[in-house]
């Protein structure tokens, strides 16, 4: 099922969690709302799964409008951040409770359910433990005991919150894997929320970033992490260093360093956005765009981290290769200048408050 | 929906559990309060005045109140003691002595009444060994202060309790490690750290106490203008169908207490702000 | 380490003292009240300790006492819940003046609460008159005993459940919701099971203090023999009338009934409390059943 989002704002008080947002999530689609906290992106999850109401604008579910349906007929699978398990009730309960509250007419039998929720237990892979209590289980089974509770009732979206919020750092890792293969499996249309921005970009098939209740920009990981739409993005998605300058007639100069950029208007102040390992040092000063005096070194992995030292005390973050750095045999101290390999160019004074 | 201004919810039930919240809260509360506030109005200043220029009126207001304090007070130290003793050392007994606590709470006023009345009358199991000292307890305002201590009881002990439960003993030990003497830990870093709840405790007691009736009426004797507590003259007034006297009386209690708690509650949220305790 | 606690703590001489002292102050204000009632019940003889419960009078009093209990408990039991439903689930203006106005019955006099039926329901009043045109006696009657003792035992279940669903949040209930559940299905399935435990206090509270009501039922019942004696005012007229095996027979059921709702109250925390204990243990016991299972996937 497709979702399709048109207009949505809500306001808590004098807060805007929502403002006029548009989406469309196609069929079978695994999408990311991506955001800081405060963003709007529970909120707009809540608002398709019908747990929220809004003040303005329509939710639609392959093309029907579902703005006034209730939660309980919208047919949607949502795992909340928590899980919210029963806690009176053991894990088989649990997933067949969603079956077990249909009225008597499509109500399934006993042994149906039985069988219904040994098999989707066995897909979560804790069959063994349906006759334990939520009390009992570590964050991740109980993370899927939610998942299969969700799908046990055959919903046509899968909403999740903050699905590997409360899981520590190895767990999470396993789970996201884990989950993508379960998409993958299911093919169900499914959005999850989430503020990390490497979870986002592994797992799903498109990304929605979203800031103060609007969206930022929208699209597959690649193209949001290569290609920013907003310094917001930019700044979001990872370590960024800043550079001021100017933009005249599609050139971007900063001091001697000149470079040619489409399709951005002419600004007396502009600022390029250079990832770290989107730097290459030099010791040629030769069509650099700055210079600076390595401060720091971290060599610890594959990459190495330089952090130099401009004039002005500005610091810049370079990510060398490790060949490439043993190849420059650089120490700290030098006197080293940096080129971009690729770059992202804004007017200064857009707005990238997070 | 609207005239309530509620935020929406999409769990159910509100109109049917406010409805029928609102109905019993009208039907067995306010309805009666509003009986009450409508009688009051109606009687004028005369009948008002009139009551309480009765000395023995005033007398039995001043008795049930200090009585009423007095026990508070008496509370105050030993809930105090008891909650320490009772969360912080291990004896024999202990847990028994914590579910007998709320034995106040559970025993009917009036079986209290006479089973204090039965300890303390002068051929009671204390009372006797108490007449030949020439202290006389019950039928005295000493019984009522007695019968007042029972029932305020377990007030401060359970607020003070979870308290110092959660009180950390590192806390204490890094006082200590400062140089601080078992003396200045107590009164510089427990008890204001304790003050809030124990406030909290003895206003519950003292509002308790100022009101209470079962309990007293064996114990107290009713001696006019000695040991007459003012709910008593409430149903005294109403036995001889004197309705305006025992709603003058009973309406100048409601506003004492009121003004009490009202003292209380900002002498409370100014301490607990001192000692930067969130409340 | 040890040391430093040792010196920490109180001397063994201030300990002992302070433990005696609260031993000392519960026993002459707990326990001595209690041994009372059974010793002057019990002064003259088992046999005229069951004559004095067996007697009419007091037979009429305890049905009349369970009666108003039984319709009391149900009714408060039913508005508790409705409250901390309310309160607990739910964003609204007035919310914060319905949480006052629930705990007023326990910030008044149980006779100003007698006295403000007796204003209400009375013959004078406008309400009363009416009633009494058309048969229905509140004020010296049953209902009135009724009415008072829902009054107050009102506060009582609402108190215990709104913080406990409060601490407990609305997800679960959110959850069966998405799930497809109806409102009653949610209420009964989920809600229900997580709030027995401070629903059974509340009621064990309410019953209590119901049963043992004595200043505002005094006020309302006009002491009419046989009719509307509850059993803690047929303890005072026998107190009055010097009877005090009789008084004293009748208070030691009171007492029976207190001493078994601090054993439940106890129960039920003792049972909450064992809950969790256990969860941990079967957790104990998972973790070696998941060893089996990883060796078993393995093999």
């Amino acid at each position: 099922m497709s979702i399709e989002v048109r207009q949505l704002s809500k306001r808590f008080g004098d807060f805007v969690a929502l403002d006029r947002v548009d989406l469309s999530v196609d069929h079978g689609e695994l999408l990311a709302l991506l955001g800081p906290s405060g963003c709007g992106k529970t909120t707009l999850l809540r608002m398709i799964a019908g747990l929220d109401r809004p003040d303005a604008g329509q939710v639609l579910f392959s093309g029907e409008d579902a703005t006034a349906r209730h939660v309980s007929e919208r047919q949607v699978g949502f795992v909340f951040q928590h899980y919210a398990l029963f806690r009176h009730m053991t894990v088989f309960d649990n997933v067949a409770f969603g079956l077990s509250v249909k009225p008597r007419a499509t109500r399934p039998g006993k042994a149906e359910i039985r069988e219904r929720v040994m098999s989707l237990l066995k897909l979560v892979q804790l069959d063994w433990l349906a006759n334990a209590y939520p009390a009992q289980l570590s964050g991740g089974q109980r993370q899927r005991v939610a998942l299969a509770r969700s799908l046990a009732v055959e919903p046509k979206v899968l909403l999740l919150d903050e699905p590997f919020g409360a899981l520590d750092a190895k767990v999470r890792k396993d789970l996201r894997r884990w989950l993508r293969d379960l998409h993958d499996q299911i093919h169900l249309t499914s959005v999850f929320v989430t503020h990390d921005q490497e979870e986002a970009l592994e797992v799903s098939d498109r990304v929605v970033v979203m800031n103060h209740g609007r969206i930022e920009q929208v699209g597959a990981p690649d193209d949001i992490y290569e290609s920013p739409a907003s310094p917001f993005v930019t700044h979001f998605l990872g370590d960024v260093n800043l550079f001021h300058g100017r933009v005249e007639s599609g050139r971007l100069t900063i001091g001697p360093f000149a470079h040619a950029v489409n399709g951005v208007d002419d600004a007396e102040r502009a600022v390029a956005y250079v990832r770290p390992h989107d730097l290459d040092i030099s010791r040629l000063a030769d069509g650099a765009l700055a210079a600076g005096r390595v401060a720091h070194i971290h060599a610890v992995g594959p990459l190495v981290r330089l952090e130099l030292q401009r004039d002005d005390g500005a610091a810049i973050e370079v990510a060398l290769a490790k060949e490439r750095y043993r190849e420059l045999g650089i120490a700290p101290g030098d006197l080293v200048y940096v080129k971009p390999r690729k770059l992202a160019v804004f007017p200064d004074g857009q707005d990238y408050v997070i | 929906m609207s005239l309530l201004n509620r935020q929406y919810s999409m769990l159910p039930g509100f109109r049917l559990a406010f409805g029928v919240s609102l109905f019993w809260l009208g039907l067995i509360v306010l309805l009666p309060f509003a009986a009450l506030i409508v009688s009051t109005a109606g009687m004028g200043w005369g009948a008002f005045a009139h009551t309480l220029a009765d000395g023995r009126v005033l007398a039995s207001i001043r008795l049930s109140f200090a009585t009423s304090l007095c026990a508070a007070l008496i509370n105050s130290a030993f809930g105090l003691l008891v909650a320490w003793v009772l969360v912080r050392y291990s004896f024999p007994g202990r847990r028994l002595f914590d579910a007998m606590i709320d034995l106040p709470f559970a025993l009917p006023t009036a079986v209290a009444g006479i089973a204090l009345t039965g300890l303390y009358a002068p051929s009671g199991l204390i009372g006797q060994w108490l007449e030949p000292l020439g202290l006389k307890v019950a039928f005295t305002p000493l019984g009522i202060v007695v019968a007042l201590t029972f029932i305020g009881l377990p007030f401060v002990v359970r607020t003070v309790e979870p308290v110092l439960q959660g009180l950390e003993k590192e806390w204490e030990e890094a006082a200590s490690c400062l140089g601080a003497s078992r003396w200045q830990i107590a009164r510089r870093v427990l008890l204001p750290t304790l003050l809030p709840s124990l406030l909290t405790g003895a206003a519950l007691a003292f509002a308790r106490g100022a009101g209470e009736y079962g309990s007293v009426i064996f114990i107290a004797g009713n001696i006019p203008r000695v040991s007459e507590i003012a709910p008593l003259i409430i149903v005294a007034k109403l036995d001889q169908y004197d309705l305006h006297g025992a709603t003058a009386v009973a309406v100048v209690m409601l506003a004492i207490s009121f003004v009490c708690l009202l003292l209380i509650n900002a002498l409370q949220w100014r301490v607990a702000r001192r000692h930067g305790v969130g409340r | 380490m040890v040391e430093r606690q040792l010196s920490n703590r109180e001397g063994r001489a201030t300990r002992g003292l302070l433990i005696l002292l609260a031993i000392l102050f519960l026993a002459l204000f707990l326990l001595l009240p209690l041994y009372v009632v059974f010793q002057q019940a019990l002064s003259q003889g088992l046999g005229l300790y069951l004559a004095a419960l067996a007697d009419s009078d007091a037979r009429d009093a305890i049905r009349l006492t369970l009666l108003a209990t039984s319709v009391a408990l149900p009714l408060n039991l039913v508005f508790g819940v409705c409250a901390a439903w309310c309160i607990a689930r739910f964003e609204f203006r007035g919310k914060s003046l319905l949480s006052t106005l629930i705990d007023l019955p326990f910030s008044v006099s149980p006779v100003v609460a007698g006295l403000m039926y007796v204003l209400l329901f009375g013959v004078h009043s406008p309400l009363g008159g009416w009633l009494e045109a058309h048969g229905l006696k509140v004020v010296f009657s049953t209902a009135g005993i009724v009415l008072a003792s829902v009054f107050v035992t009102f506060p009582f279940v609402a108190r215990e459940l709104i913080p406990l669903m409060q601490s407990q949040g609305s997800e679960e209930e959110q959850a069966a919701l998405v799930l497809g559940a109806s409102g009653w299905q949610t209420f009964w399935r989920v809600t229900v099971p997580n709030i027995k435990w401070g629903l059974l206090y509340g009621v064990i509270l309410t019953n209590a203090r119901a049963m043992g009501e004595f200043g505002a039922v005094s006020v309302v019942s006009g002491h009419i023999r046989g009719e509307t004696i509850t059993l803690p005012l047929h303890i005072e007229i026998l107190y009055n009338e010097y009877n005090f095996v009789g008084a004293f027979a009748c208070a030691s059921l009171l007492t029976l009934l207190a001493l078994l709702t601090l054993l439940a109250k106890t129960l039920v925390e003792w049972r909450q409390h064992r809950a969790t204990v256990r969860a941990g243990e079967q957790t104990l016991d998972l973790r070696a059943r998941a060893l089996t299972h990883l060796n078993r996937e393995s093999a």
